[in-house]
């Protein structure tokens, strides 16, 4: 312990591990980044017992624990219900970069869900924010089946 | 039929942005011994052992086995629990359920972490969904952002209130906690004159992360009483799991999972009216916005009151509630050691032994937990076996 090891200078060993994952996106996840990719479109999963929507798509309700099967389209808009305008460095867990700031991160609600998504905001000045704004989709032109990439962004629809 | 169990000893290191001097190892003999020294324990004493932390900020897989050349485990039952920011919490409830259970009688809780061993904030991203959500989540930072943006949309509350709350936590750990990472006071000024690290929350809004290591032990009733005179009764216990998919946690501008954590352990602990029955409170509060926007889920106002129990002074130590006289974990923030820490600082104070923290006479205590994608963790301590 410290006290008792102060004539020793510590030594820290350096480990740079590099361990890369390949992440199985599975069935549902698979038909939603598809969906997006080849047809441009936004579709959720329906609860058949609640009737309630979830985007992005996954197997069972979180409420009514039942295999969800009936896909809907949701719409390409929605209202924004949190953001945060992130302004600090830190390493970016996909490729071990650092990430690149500021970037605006929106917690958003798509027409015709009844659950949130997260993407990028192509605003971060925090002032030209507020919840409850409107924003669009924008999509990336070549599409590769990666959400965060076929989607480029969010935008803030101007004319309400 | 569980039997009564109380809290007879707590032990922390003294808690550090870097520490060099130490192993992980190191840090948890430290704790250990000040757990047991405290209580006036051996190792021999100890019939089982809880410990945790979260794996990937060291990268060390086997904690359980690996820290036993600091845990003092050697040929005992050792069970690692690791639930992300809740991970203090849960291993605190895990030995409650322990010793409640009648399998051991008294039981050793180890939380700890060595977060300068890597990038705090890219390993708690990891906590996120890879395809659907990791990308554009800041670590903790941004999603407990982001809420304060939906609360004062709906309540009007303001980076002041949040700022309020920063100054109280920072001032008590700088008066009151030696063991405490952060001891410097501030003003509300100082902390709006902060640089935003992710809009709203500035700097000095934002928890750190801490080296550092606590251990708790629990005792069955009977144990317990003959280890300490008063020991810290835990009447209630409520735990709250949500879902991986954050943005849903965050939509709402409060914090369901904590309501019904506490709905449990105060409905076990006879808890009508948490603001008049709690003496103190030791909550996991890791940004100052969220200091303002739960205190509704704890019963300890009405929706959207938050910010005038906080203007009101009430939850400083000379209020009718205090809260986070250690500070909290806006000072000190080793991830796996810190809802354990809140159970621990909550059990000194109702048994008398908070030295310069103490609140005077302090019988009930709350303590929370919070972690990963906004879960929650809630602990009733009582220096009696029932409370009014």
């Amino acid at each position: 312990m410290a006290e008792e090891g102060r004539e020793v200078k510590p030594l820290s060993i350096a480990s740079t591990l590099d361990m890369p994952y390949s992440y199985h996106a599975g069935f549902y996840y698979s038909r939603f980044l598809k969906e997006l990719r080849d047809n441009k479109r936004l579709v959720g999963v329906k609860c058949t017992q609640c009737g309630k929507v979830y985007v992005p798509p996954r197997i069972v309700c979180r409420d009514c624990f039942v295999k969800m099967e009936e896909f809907v389209p949701v719409g390409h808009e929605g209202t924004l219900l949190a953001f945060t305008v992130t302004n600090f460095p830190y390493i970016d867990t996909t490729n071990g970069e650092q990430k690149k700031i500021p970037f605006t991160a929106a917690f958003i609600r798509l027409d015709g869900a009844d659950s949130n998504i997260v993407h990028r905001l192509d605003e971060t000045d925090e002032k030209k924010i507020k919840a409850g704004m409107r924003l669009r989709a924008v999509f990336s032109d070549t599409r590769t089946g990666d959400y965060f990439h076929d989607i480029d962004h969010f935008s803030i629809i101007k004319d309400v | 039929m569980i039997r009564r169990v109380g809290v007879v000893g707590f032990g922390q290191t003294h808690h550090k942005s870097r520490n060099t001097e130490c192993s992980g190892q190191e840090l948890i003999a430290i704790a250990v011994r000040r757990a047991l020294e405290s209580a006036e324990l051996t190792m021999a004493d100890i019939d089982a052992i809880v410990i945790g932390n979260m794996d990937h900020f060291e990268s060390i897989n086997s904690v359980d086995m690996w820290s036993v050349d600091g845990s003092g485990g050697y040929m005992k039952p050792i069970m690692k629990v690791t639930t992300g920011g809740t991970t203090g919490s849960a291993i605190g409830h895990a030995g409650f359920y322990h010793a409640a259970s009648g399998l051991f009688d008294t039981v050793l809780v180890i939380g700890w972490e060595q977060n300068s061993e890597s990038d705090t904030t890219a390993a708690i991203s990891t906590c996120f969904d890879p395809i659907t959500e990791r990308e554009f989540t800041a670590g903790a930072i941004g999603p407990l952002a982001a809420q304060y943006t939906a609360y004062m949309n709906k309540y009007g509350a303001t980076e002041e209130d949040a700022a309020l709350v920063s100054v109280r936590d920072h001032n008590n750990a700088a008066l009151y906690n030696p063991y405490a990472h952060l001891r410097q006071m501030m003003t509300v000024d100082d902390v709006m004159k902060s640089a935003y690290v992710s809009y709203p929350v500035k700097l000095l809004d934002m928890c750190p992360r801490s080296d550092g290591a606590c251990a708790v032990i629990f005792a069955e009733e009977h144990r317990a009483r003959k280890i300490v005179d008063s020991p810290a009764w835990i009447l209630g216990v409520g735990d709250c799991h949500i879902l991986v998919h954050l943005a849903d946690g965050i939509g709402l501008a409060n914090l369901p999972s904590l309501e019904i954590a506490a709905k449990q352990a105060y409905k076990m602990a006879g808890i009508t009216e948490p603001f008049r029955q709690f003496d103190v409170a030791e909550l996991y509060i890791p940004a100052s916005t969220a200091g303002v926007t739960w205190m509704e889920a704890l019963g300890l106002c009405g929706e959207g009151n938050g910010p005038s129990l906080i203007r009101g002074g009430e939850t400083d130590m000379e209020g009718k509630l205090p809260i986070n006289p250690s500070g909290g974990v806006l000072a000190t923030n080793p991830i796996g050691a810190t809802g354990l820490l809140r159970i621990g600082e909550a059990a000194f104070q109702v048994m008398g032994k908070a030295e310069k923290k103490q609140v005077p006479g302090a019988k009930a205590a709350l303590a929370t937990g919070f972690g990963g994608c906004f879960w929650s963790d809630v602990t009733v301590l009582s220096s009696t076996t029932h409370l009014d």
